[in-house]
Protein backbone atom coordinates (compact mmCIF):
# COMPACT_ATOMS: atom_id res chain seq x y z
CA UNK A 1 0.00 0.00 0.00
CA UNK A 2 1.12 3.47 -1.29
CA UNK A 3 0.19 6.70 0.93
CA UNK A 4 0.01 10.26 -0.20
CA UNK A 5 0.96 13.72 0.94
CA UNK A 6 -3.13 14.61 0.55
CA UNK A 7 -3.46 11.32 3.48
CA UNK A 8 -5.09 8.95 0.51
CA UNK A 9 -4.22 5.50 0.49
CA UNK A 10 -3.29 3.54 -2.88
CA UNK A 11 -3.34 0.08 -3.26
CA UNK A 12 -2.98 -2.43 -6.16
CA UNK A 13 -5.94 -4.73 -7.20
CA UNK A 14 -5.48 -6.61 -10.25
CA UNK A 15 -4.62 -3.76 -12.71
CA UNK A 16 -6.51 -1.04 -10.85
CA UNK A 17 -5.77 1.43 -7.64
CA UNK A 18 -8.01 1.52 -5.48
CA UNK A 19 -8.19 4.81 -3.20
CA UNK A 20 -9.21 5.93 0.12
CA UNK A 21 -8.43 8.02 2.63
CA UNK A 22 -6.13 6.97 5.61
CA UNK A 23 -7.22 6.77 9.63
CA UNK A 24 -5.57 9.79 10.55
CA UNK A 25 -7.13 11.53 7.60
CA UNK A 26 -10.88 9.72 8.77
CA UNK A 27 -9.94 11.26 12.25
CA UNK A 28 -9.31 14.33 11.36
CA UNK A 29 -12.13 14.80 9.43
CA UNK A 30 -14.56 13.16 12.25
CA UNK A 31 -18.18 11.84 12.06
CA UNK A 32 -18.41 11.49 8.14
CA UNK A 33 -22.28 12.35 7.15
CA UNK A 34 -22.15 12.49 3.48
CA UNK A 35 -19.82 11.76 0.40
CA UNK A 36 -20.16 12.79 -3.37
CA UNK A 37 -18.95 10.01 -5.35
CA UNK A 38 -17.60 10.68 -9.23
CA UNK A 39 -19.37 9.00 -12.35
CA UNK A 40 -17.22 5.45 -13.30
CA UNK A 41 -16.23 6.05 -16.24
CA UNK A 42 -14.38 9.33 -15.97
CA UNK A 43 -11.39 10.53 -16.99
CA UNK A 44 -9.26 12.64 -14.75
CA UNK A 45 -6.19 14.17 -14.65
CA UNK A 46 -3.95 14.14 -11.39
CA UNK A 47 -4.71 16.85 -8.81
CA UNK A 48 -8.81 16.73 -10.02
CA UNK A 49 -11.07 17.04 -7.20
CA UNK A 50 -13.37 14.18 -7.59
CA UNK A 51 -14.64 13.78 -4.51
CA UNK A 52 -16.11 15.55 -1.49
CA UNK A 53 -16.48 13.99 1.77
CA UNK A 54 -18.76 16.27 4.25
CA UNK A 55 -18.10 15.36 8.05
CA UNK A 56 -20.70 17.57 10.78
CA UNK A 57 -18.20 20.69 10.58
CA UNK A 58 -17.12 21.17 7.04
CA UNK A 59 -16.93 19.80 3.89
CA UNK A 60 -13.18 18.90 2.05
CA UNK A 61 -11.90 17.47 -1.12
CA UNK A 62 -10.27 14.16 -2.28
CA UNK A 63 -8.07 14.56 -5.21
CA UNK A 64 -7.19 12.25 -8.15
CA UNK A 65 -3.85 10.44 -6.79
CA UNK A 66 -2.54 10.14 -11.36
CA UNK A 67 -4.01 10.86 -14.14
CA UNK A 68 -6.43 7.72 -15.34
CA UNK A 69 -10.15 6.46 -15.90
CA UNK A 70 -12.33 5.77 -13.13
CA UNK A 71 -14.03 2.31 -13.39
CA UNK A 72 -15.68 1.88 -10.62
CA UNK A 73 -16.84 3.61 -7.24
CA UNK A 74 -17.77 2.55 -4.08
CA UNK A 75 -21.71 2.62 -3.58
CA UNK A 76 -21.73 1.93 -0.02
CA UNK A 77 -20.51 5.28 0.53
CA UNK A 78 -23.82 7.04 -0.30
CA UNK A 79 -26.13 5.20 2.19
CA UNK A 80 -23.06 4.75 4.68
CA UNK A 81 -20.74 7.63 4.98
CA UNK A 82 -20.03 6.29 8.41
CA UNK A 83 -18.08 3.87 6.69
CA UNK A 84 -14.93 6.12 5.72
CA UNK A 85 -14.43 6.16 9.96
CA UNK A 86 -15.40 2.97 10.70
CA UNK A 87 -13.00 0.96 8.29
CA UNK A 88 -11.05 3.50 5.98
CA UNK A 89 -8.80 1.04 4.95
CA UNK A 90 -11.34 -1.41 4.10
CA UNK A 91 -14.57 -0.89 3.32
CA UNK A 92 -14.54 2.68 3.49
CA UNK A 93 -12.95 2.86 0.20
CA UNK A 94 -13.70 5.61 -2.51
CA UNK A 95 -12.50 4.77 -6.03
CA UNK A 96 -10.93 2.15 -8.13
CA UNK A 97 -8.58 4.03 -10.80
CA UNK A 98 -7.31 2.81 -13.98
CA UNK A 99 -3.67 3.67 -14.87
CA UNK A 100 -1.54 3.59 -17.66
CA UNK A 101 1.42 2.58 -15.72
CA UNK A 102 1.10 1.21 -12.15
CA UNK A 103 5.02 1.88 -11.84
CA UNK A 104 3.78 5.41 -11.10
CA UNK A 105 2.97 4.47 -7.87
CA UNK A 106 6.76 3.90 -6.91
CA UNK A 107 7.19 7.55 -6.29
CA UNK A 108 4.48 7.63 -2.86
CA UNK A 109 5.35 7.33 0.42
CA UNK A 110 5.57 3.73 2.12
CA UNK A 111 3.72 2.99 4.95
CA UNK A 112 7.03 4.05 7.47
CA UNK A 113 7.43 7.15 5.37
CA UNK A 114 3.74 8.05 5.40
CA UNK A 115 3.74 7.12 9.55
CA UNK A 116 7.22 9.90 9.78
CA UNK A 117 5.09 12.14 7.37
CA UNK A 118 2.07 12.60 9.81
CA UNK A 119 4.63 12.80 12.82
CA UNK B 1 -2.25 37.43 16.38
CA UNK B 2 -1.54 35.84 20.05
CA UNK B 3 -4.04 33.80 21.04
CA UNK B 4 -6.05 34.28 24.46
CA UNK B 5 -6.69 31.02 26.67
CA UNK B 6 -9.28 30.36 29.32
CA UNK B 7 -8.50 29.02 32.67
CA UNK B 8 -9.21 25.65 31.34
CA UNK B 9 -6.54 25.52 28.92
CA UNK B 10 -4.93 22.53 30.31
CA UNK B 11 -7.95 20.33 31.11
CA UNK B 12 -8.93 21.01 27.93
CA UNK B 13 -5.16 19.11 26.31
CA UNK B 14 -5.37 17.00 29.03
CA UNK B 15 -8.55 15.52 28.10
CA UNK B 16 -7.53 15.30 24.38
CA UNK B 17 -9.32 18.96 22.68
CA UNK B 18 -8.22 19.86 19.32
CA UNK B 19 -7.86 23.46 20.15
CA UNK B 20 -8.85 26.14 17.14
CA UNK B 21 -8.77 29.78 17.29
CA UNK B 22 -11.93 31.23 17.95
CA UNK B 23 -12.85 34.66 18.87
CA UNK B 24 -9.47 35.57 19.87
CA UNK B 25 -9.07 32.66 21.85
CA UNK B 26 -7.49 29.32 21.65
CA UNK B 27 -10.80 26.79 22.24
CA UNK B 28 -11.55 23.21 22.10
CA UNK B 29 -13.75 22.49 18.89
CA UNK B 30 -13.80 18.42 19.83
CA UNK B 31 -12.52 15.92 22.26
CA UNK B 32 -11.73 12.41 21.43
CA UNK B 33 -15.97 11.17 21.47
CA UNK B 34 -16.06 13.78 18.29
CA UNK B 35 -18.55 16.37 17.22
CA UNK B 36 -21.07 13.56 16.57
CA UNK B 37 -20.63 11.59 19.48
CA UNK B 38 -20.69 14.80 21.75
CA UNK B 39 -23.81 16.50 20.38
CA UNK B 40 -25.46 13.02 20.97
CA UNK B 41 -24.16 12.92 24.39
CA UNK B 42 -25.47 16.32 25.34
CA UNK B 43 -28.91 15.61 23.98
CA UNK B 44 -29.21 11.82 25.81
CA UNK B 45 -27.02 12.94 29.42
CA UNK B 46 -25.46 16.63 29.80
CA UNK B 47 -22.48 18.16 28.38
CA UNK B 48 -20.24 20.30 29.93
CA UNK B 49 -18.99 23.40 28.06
CA UNK B 50 -16.26 25.63 28.66
CA UNK B 51 -17.54 29.28 27.97
CA UNK B 52 -15.28 31.41 29.96
CA UNK B 53 -14.56 33.57 26.48
CA UNK B 54 -17.71 35.36 26.43
CA UNK B 55 -17.95 38.72 28.10
CA UNK B 56 -19.70 39.12 31.78
CA UNK B 57 -20.87 42.20 32.85
CA UNK B 58 -21.87 44.41 35.40
CA UNK B 59 -24.32 46.60 34.56
CA UNK B 60 -25.11 49.45 38.11
CA UNK B 61 -27.17 51.97 35.77
CA UNK B 62 -31.35 52.11 36.05
CA UNK B 63 -32.69 49.79 33.69
CA UNK B 64 -34.07 52.87 31.79
CA UNK B 65 -30.54 53.03 30.29
CA UNK B 66 -30.12 49.71 29.44
CA UNK B 67 -33.40 50.27 27.81
CA UNK B 68 -31.79 52.82 25.50
CA UNK B 69 -30.00 50.44 23.73
CA UNK B 70 -32.43 47.62 23.48
CA UNK B 71 -35.71 46.75 22.11
CA UNK B 72 -36.62 44.80 25.57
CA UNK B 73 -38.43 45.39 27.90
CA UNK B 74 -35.46 45.68 31.33
CA UNK B 75 -37.33 47.44 33.80
CA UNK B 76 -40.18 44.62 33.66
CA UNK B 77 -37.68 41.84 34.02
CA UNK B 78 -38.26 40.86 38.04
CA UNK B 79 -35.46 40.14 39.94
CA UNK B 80 -33.88 36.93 39.66
CA UNK B 81 -35.08 36.59 35.95
CA UNK B 82 -33.21 36.80 32.60
CA UNK B 83 -34.26 37.24 28.99
CA UNK B 84 -32.46 37.65 25.94
CA UNK B 85 -31.91 40.47 24.50
CA UNK B 86 -30.06 42.83 21.47
CA UNK B 87 -27.92 46.20 20.99
CA UNK B 88 -29.21 47.56 17.61
CA UNK B 89 -28.05 50.18 15.84
CA UNK B 90 -29.36 53.15 13.76
CA UNK B 91 -30.28 51.18 11.00
CA UNK B 92 -32.02 48.56 13.18
CA UNK B 93 -29.42 46.01 12.66
CA UNK B 94 -28.04 43.87 15.44
CA UNK B 95 -24.50 44.73 17.04
CA UNK B 96 -24.79 41.65 19.53
CA UNK B 97 -27.26 39.66 20.74
CA UNK B 98 -26.98 38.61 24.53
CA UNK B 99 -28.23 37.41 28.43
CA UNK B 100 -29.55 40.30 30.63
CA UNK B 101 -30.28 39.19 34.08
CA UNK B 102 -32.23 41.31 37.13
CA UNK B 103 -29.79 40.45 40.25
CA UNK B 104 -31.32 43.03 42.54
CA UNK B 105 -29.67 46.23 43.00
CA UNK B 106 -27.74 45.55 39.36
CA UNK B 107 -27.99 43.81 36.19
CA UNK B 108 -25.69 40.94 34.73
CA UNK B 109 -25.08 40.99 30.99
CA UNK B 110 -23.64 37.85 29.12
CA UNK B 111 -22.07 38.68 25.64
CA UNK B 112 -20.75 37.26 23.03
CA UNK B 113 -16.75 37.15 23.01
CA UNK B 114 -16.26 38.48 19.62
CA UNK B 115 -18.05 41.54 20.43
CA UNK B 116 -17.47 41.97 23.90
CA UNK B 117 -15.16 44.83 23.75
CA UNK B 118 -17.28 46.83 21.43
CA UNK B 119 -19.94 46.14 23.68
CA UNK B 120 -18.52 47.20 26.50
CA UNK B 121 -17.26 50.54 24.54
CA UNK B 122 -21.20 51.07 23.26
CA UNK B 123 -22.38 50.41 27.03
CA UNK B 124 -19.52 53.11 28.63
CA UNK B 125 -20.44 56.02 26.03
CA UNK B 126 -24.27 55.63 27.39
CA UNK B 127 -23.83 55.16 30.99
CA UNK B 128 -21.81 54.76 34.07
CA UNK B 129 -21.64 51.88 36.12
CA UNK B 130 -20.58 49.74 33.65
CA UNK B 131 -18.17 46.63 34.57
CA UNK B 132 -16.45 43.93 32.33
CA UNK B 133 -15.90 41.04 34.86
CA UNK B 134 -12.21 39.77 34.61
CA UNK B 135 -11.34 36.76 36.72
CA UNK B 136 -14.55 34.89 36.61
CA UNK B 137 -14.65 31.79 34.17
CA UNK B 138 -17.89 30.72 32.13
CA UNK B 139 -18.94 26.94 32.51
CA UNK B 140 -22.55 25.46 30.51
CA UNK B 141 -23.60 22.32 32.10
CA UNK B 142 -26.01 21.02 29.52
CA UNK B 143 -28.78 17.95 28.80
CA UNK B 144 -31.48 15.98 30.55
CA UNK B 145 -29.23 15.01 33.19
CA UNK B 146 -27.83 18.39 33.93
CA UNK B 147 -30.64 19.76 36.55
CA UNK B 148 -29.69 16.36 38.86
CA UNK B 149 -26.25 16.96 38.72
CA UNK B 150 -26.30 20.10 39.08
CA UNK B 151 -28.05 19.61 42.00
CA UNK B 152 -25.98 16.97 44.02
CA UNK B 153 -23.19 19.60 43.86
CA UNK B 154 -25.44 22.89 44.46
CA UNK B 155 -28.72 21.62 45.91
CA UNK B 156 -30.46 25.19 45.38
CA UNK B 157 -30.94 24.44 41.65
CA UNK B 158 -33.63 22.55 42.38
CA UNK B 159 -35.78 25.03 42.80
CA UNK B 160 -34.82 27.03 39.25
CA UNK B 161 -36.76 27.08 36.08
CA UNK B 162 -35.51 27.91 33.16
CA UNK B 163 -34.20 31.79 32.97
CA UNK B 164 -34.02 32.20 36.50
CA UNK B 165 -30.95 33.37 38.05
CA UNK B 166 -29.22 32.90 41.18
CA UNK B 167 -26.08 33.00 43.59
CA UNK B 168 -25.51 30.02 45.29
CA UNK B 169 -22.66 28.46 47.34
CA UNK B 170 -20.34 25.59 46.23
CA UNK B 171 -16.99 25.20 48.33
CA UNK B 172 -16.93 28.68 49.27
CA UNK B 173 -17.88 30.58 46.50
CA UNK B 174 -20.55 32.34 44.77
CA UNK B 175 -21.69 30.50 41.49
CA UNK B 176 -23.66 32.74 39.11
CA UNK B 177 -26.04 30.41 38.20
CA UNK B 178 -28.64 30.68 34.83
CA UNK B 179 -30.67 28.10 34.05
CA UNK B 180 -30.53 28.65 30.22
CA UNK B 181 -27.83 27.55 27.40
CA UNK B 182 -27.44 27.39 23.57
CA UNK B 183 -28.34 24.09 23.22
CA UNK B 184 -32.68 23.80 23.13
CA UNK B 185 -31.74 21.58 26.33
CA UNK B 186 -32.37 22.26 30.21
CA UNK B 187 -29.47 23.79 31.53
CA UNK B 188 -27.21 25.78 33.25
CA UNK B 189 -24.81 28.46 32.66
CA UNK B 190 -22.18 29.14 35.62
CA UNK B 191 -19.88 32.05 36.32
CA UNK B 192 -17.58 30.98 39.02
CA UNK B 193 -14.05 32.54 39.53
CA UNK B 194 -11.33 31.57 37.79
CA UNK B 195 -9.05 29.63 40.45
CA UNK B 196 -11.66 27.15 41.67
CA UNK B 197 -12.97 26.77 37.39
CA UNK B 198 -11.03 23.88 37.14
CA UNK B 199 -11.79 22.17 40.51
CA UNK B 200 -15.49 22.91 39.39
CA UNK B 201 -15.07 21.33 36.18
CA UNK B 202 -13.45 18.13 37.32
CA UNK B 203 -15.87 17.29 40.02
CA UNK B 204 -18.70 17.43 37.28
CA UNK B 205 -16.38 15.45 34.82
CA UNK B 206 -15.98 12.30 37.67
CA UNK B 207 -19.76 12.41 37.55
CA UNK B 208 -21.30 9.66 35.38
CA UNK B 209 -23.28 11.38 32.24
CA UNK B 210 -21.11 14.10 32.24
CA UNK B 211 -18.68 14.36 29.03
CA UNK B 212 -16.67 17.30 27.70
CA UNK B 213 -18.43 19.19 24.57
CA UNK B 214 -16.78 21.44 21.94
CA UNK B 215 -17.69 24.62 20.07
CA UNK B 216 -18.57 22.12 17.36
CA UNK B 217 -21.45 20.22 18.72
CA UNK B 218 -22.10 23.79 20.24
CA UNK B 219 -22.42 24.81 16.53
CA UNK B 220 -24.87 21.45 15.67
CA UNK B 221 -26.70 22.11 19.05
CA UNK B 222 -27.91 25.42 18.87
CA UNK B 223 -28.25 25.12 15.10
CA UNK B 224 -30.81 21.98 15.54
CA UNK B 225 -32.63 24.52 18.50
CA UNK B 226 -32.97 27.10 15.40
CA UNK B 227 -30.74 29.50 17.62
CA UNK B 228 -28.94 32.13 15.79
CA UNK B 229 -25.17 32.80 15.72
CA UNK B 230 -23.97 35.99 15.84
CA UNK B 231 -21.84 37.23 12.91
CA UNK B 232 -23.58 34.76 10.61
CA UNK B 233 -26.87 34.58 11.39
CA UNK B 234 -27.55 37.98 12.91
CA UNK B 235 -25.49 41.16 12.21
CA UNK B 236 -25.39 44.42 11.60
CA UNK B 237 -26.89 44.03 8.01
CA UNK B 238 -30.08 41.90 9.74
CA UNK B 239 -32.62 43.38 11.80
CA UNK B 240 -34.62 41.27 14.96
CA UNK B 241 -37.47 41.24 12.51
CA UNK B 242 -36.06 39.77 9.52
CA UNK B 243 -34.06 37.43 12.15
CA UNK B 244 -38.06 36.13 13.64
CA UNK B 245 -36.45 37.53 17.00
CA UNK B 246 -39.94 39.55 17.32
CA UNK B 247 -40.83 37.92 19.75
CA UNK B 248 -37.90 39.23 21.89
CA UNK B 249 -39.40 42.43 21.83
CA UNK B 250 -42.10 42.97 24.97
CA UNK B 251 -45.03 44.61 24.02
CA UNK B 252 -44.65 47.51 26.19
CA UNK B 253 -41.68 48.29 23.79
CA UNK B 254 -43.85 48.21 20.49
CA UNK B 255 -45.97 50.80 18.75
CA UNK B 256 -48.59 51.56 21.30
CA UNK B 257 -47.07 50.44 24.19
CA UNK B 258 -46.11 52.53 27.28
CA UNK B 259 -42.40 52.47 26.48
CA UNK B 260 -42.40 52.63 22.93
CA UNK B 261 -38.95 52.86 20.98
CA UNK B 262 -36.55 54.87 22.11
CA UNK B 263 -33.57 52.49 21.07
CA UNK B 264 -31.51 52.57 18.27
CA UNK B 265 -33.03 51.95 15.11
CA UNK B 266 -36.85 52.03 16.48
CA UNK B 267 -38.20 53.31 13.14
CA UNK B 268 -37.30 50.53 11.25
CA UNK B 269 -38.00 47.74 13.95
CA UNK B 270 -41.11 49.14 15.01
CA UNK B 271 -42.19 49.46 11.03
CA UNK B 272 -41.03 46.09 10.58
CA UNK B 273 -43.18 44.61 13.44
CA UNK B 274 -46.16 46.62 11.68
CA UNK B 275 -46.21 46.05 7.72
CA UNK B 276 -44.13 42.81 7.94
CA UNK B 277 -40.03 42.47 6.86
CA UNK B 278 -39.39 42.22 3.34
CA UNK B 279 -37.04 39.02 3.76
CA UNK B 280 -36.98 36.45 6.85
CA UNK B 281 -34.61 33.77 8.34
CA UNK B 282 -36.09 30.41 8.20
CA UNK B 283 -35.38 26.91 8.60
CA UNK B 284 -34.03 24.95 5.38
CA UNK B 285 -34.34 20.92 4.92
CA UNK B 286 -32.55 19.83 1.90
CA UNK B 287 -33.79 16.94 0.56
CA UNK B 288 -30.99 14.95 -0.18
CA UNK B 289 -27.83 14.15 2.13
CA UNK B 290 -25.77 17.02 1.04
CA UNK B 291 -25.55 19.77 3.98
CA UNK B 292 -25.64 23.31 2.83
CA UNK B 293 -23.28 25.37 4.62
CA UNK B 294 -23.47 29.08 5.15
CA UNK B 295 -22.64 30.98 1.87
CA UNK B 296 -24.97 28.40 -0.11
CA UNK B 297 -26.93 30.59 -2.73
CA UNK B 298 -30.64 30.11 -2.62
CA UNK B 299 -32.51 29.91 -5.88
CA UNK B 300 -36.65 30.18 -6.11
CA UNK B 301 -37.07 28.90 -10.19
CA UNK B 302 -34.19 30.85 -11.54
CA UNK B 303 -34.38 33.75 -9.53
CA UNK B 304 -31.94 33.92 -7.19
CA UNK B 305 -33.43 35.05 -3.84
CA UNK B 306 -30.85 34.62 -0.92
CA UNK B 307 -28.25 32.88 0.96
CA UNK B 308 -27.75 29.78 3.72
CA UNK B 309 -26.10 31.89 7.11
CA UNK B 310 -25.88 28.40 8.97
CA UNK B 311 -25.70 25.10 7.84
CA UNK B 312 -24.72 21.83 8.59
CA UNK B 313 -25.74 17.94 9.56
CA UNK B 314 -28.21 17.77 12.45
CA UNK B 315 -26.55 14.37 14.00
CA UNK B 316 -29.79 14.28 15.89
CA UNK B 317 -32.06 14.38 13.22
CA UNK B 318 -29.87 12.01 11.21
CA UNK B 319 -30.52 14.76 8.24
CA UNK B 320 -28.27 17.90 6.82
CA UNK B 321 -30.41 21.53 8.35
CA UNK B 322 -29.65 24.78 7.53
CA UNK B 323 -30.81 28.65 7.99
CA UNK B 324 -31.06 31.53 5.83
CA UNK B 325 -32.56 34.55 4.42
CA UNK B 326 -35.65 34.09 1.89
CA UNK B 327 -38.29 36.78 0.65
CA UNK B 328 -41.04 36.87 3.21
CA UNK B 329 -43.56 35.63 0.46
CA UNK B 330 -41.57 32.31 0.18
CA UNK B 331 -41.06 32.09 3.71
CA UNK B 332 -43.87 29.82 4.55
CA UNK B 333 -42.84 26.44 5.47
CA UNK B 334 -43.39 23.65 2.63
CA UNK B 335 -42.04 26.15 0.18
CA UNK B 336 -39.83 24.71 -2.38
CA UNK B 337 -36.04 26.08 -3.37
CA UNK B 338 -33.11 25.41 -4.50
CA UNK B 339 -29.65 25.66 -3.36
CA UNK B 340 -26.83 25.81 -5.21
CA UNK B 341 -24.01 23.14 -3.98
CA UNK B 342 -20.88 23.01 -5.56
CA UNK B 343 -22.41 24.02 -8.91
CA UNK B 344 -25.53 21.75 -8.53
CA UNK B 345 -28.81 22.83 -7.96
CA UNK B 346 -30.31 20.79 -5.28
CA UNK B 347 -34.07 21.08 -3.98
CA UNK B 348 -34.68 21.79 -0.35
CA UNK B 349 -37.59 23.03 1.62
CA UNK B 350 -38.52 26.10 4.17
CA UNK B 351 -38.61 24.49 7.34
CA UNK B 352 -40.45 25.16 10.76
CA UNK B 353 -37.52 26.20 13.32
CA UNK B 354 -36.65 24.89 15.50
CA UNK B 355 -36.00 21.66 13.98
CA UNK B 356 -36.14 19.99 17.23
CA UNK B 357 -38.62 21.50 20.53
CA UNK B 358 -36.93 22.86 23.23
CA UNK B 359 -36.98 21.17 26.46
CA UNK B 360 -36.62 23.69 29.07
CA UNK B 361 -37.83 23.27 32.60
CA UNK B 362 -40.44 25.87 32.36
Amino acid sequence: MKFTEEHEWLRIEGDLVVVGITEHAAEQLGDVVFVELPEAETMVARGDEVCVIESVKAASDILAPLEGEIIEVNPALVDNPALVNEDPLGEGWFFKLKIDDLGALDEFMSEDEYKDFIG
Amino acid sequence: MELNRTCLHALHVELGARMVPFAGYEMPVQYPLGVMGEHLHTRAKAGLFDVSHMGQIVLRAPATALEALVPVDVQGLGAGRQRYALFTNDQGGILDDLMVANRGDHLFLVVNAACKQADLAHLQAHMDGVQMIAGRALLALQGPWAGDILARMVPGVADMRFMDVAILPWQGVDLWISRSGYTGEDGFEISLPEDRAEAFARALLAVDGVAPIGLGARDSLRLEAGMCLYGHDIDTTTTPIEAGLSWAIQKVRRRGGAREGGFPGAEVILGQLETGPARLRVGLLPEGRAPMREGTQLFHGDTHIGAVTSGGFAPSLGVPVAMGYVPAALSKPGTHLMGEVRGKRLPVTVAPLPFRPSTYRK
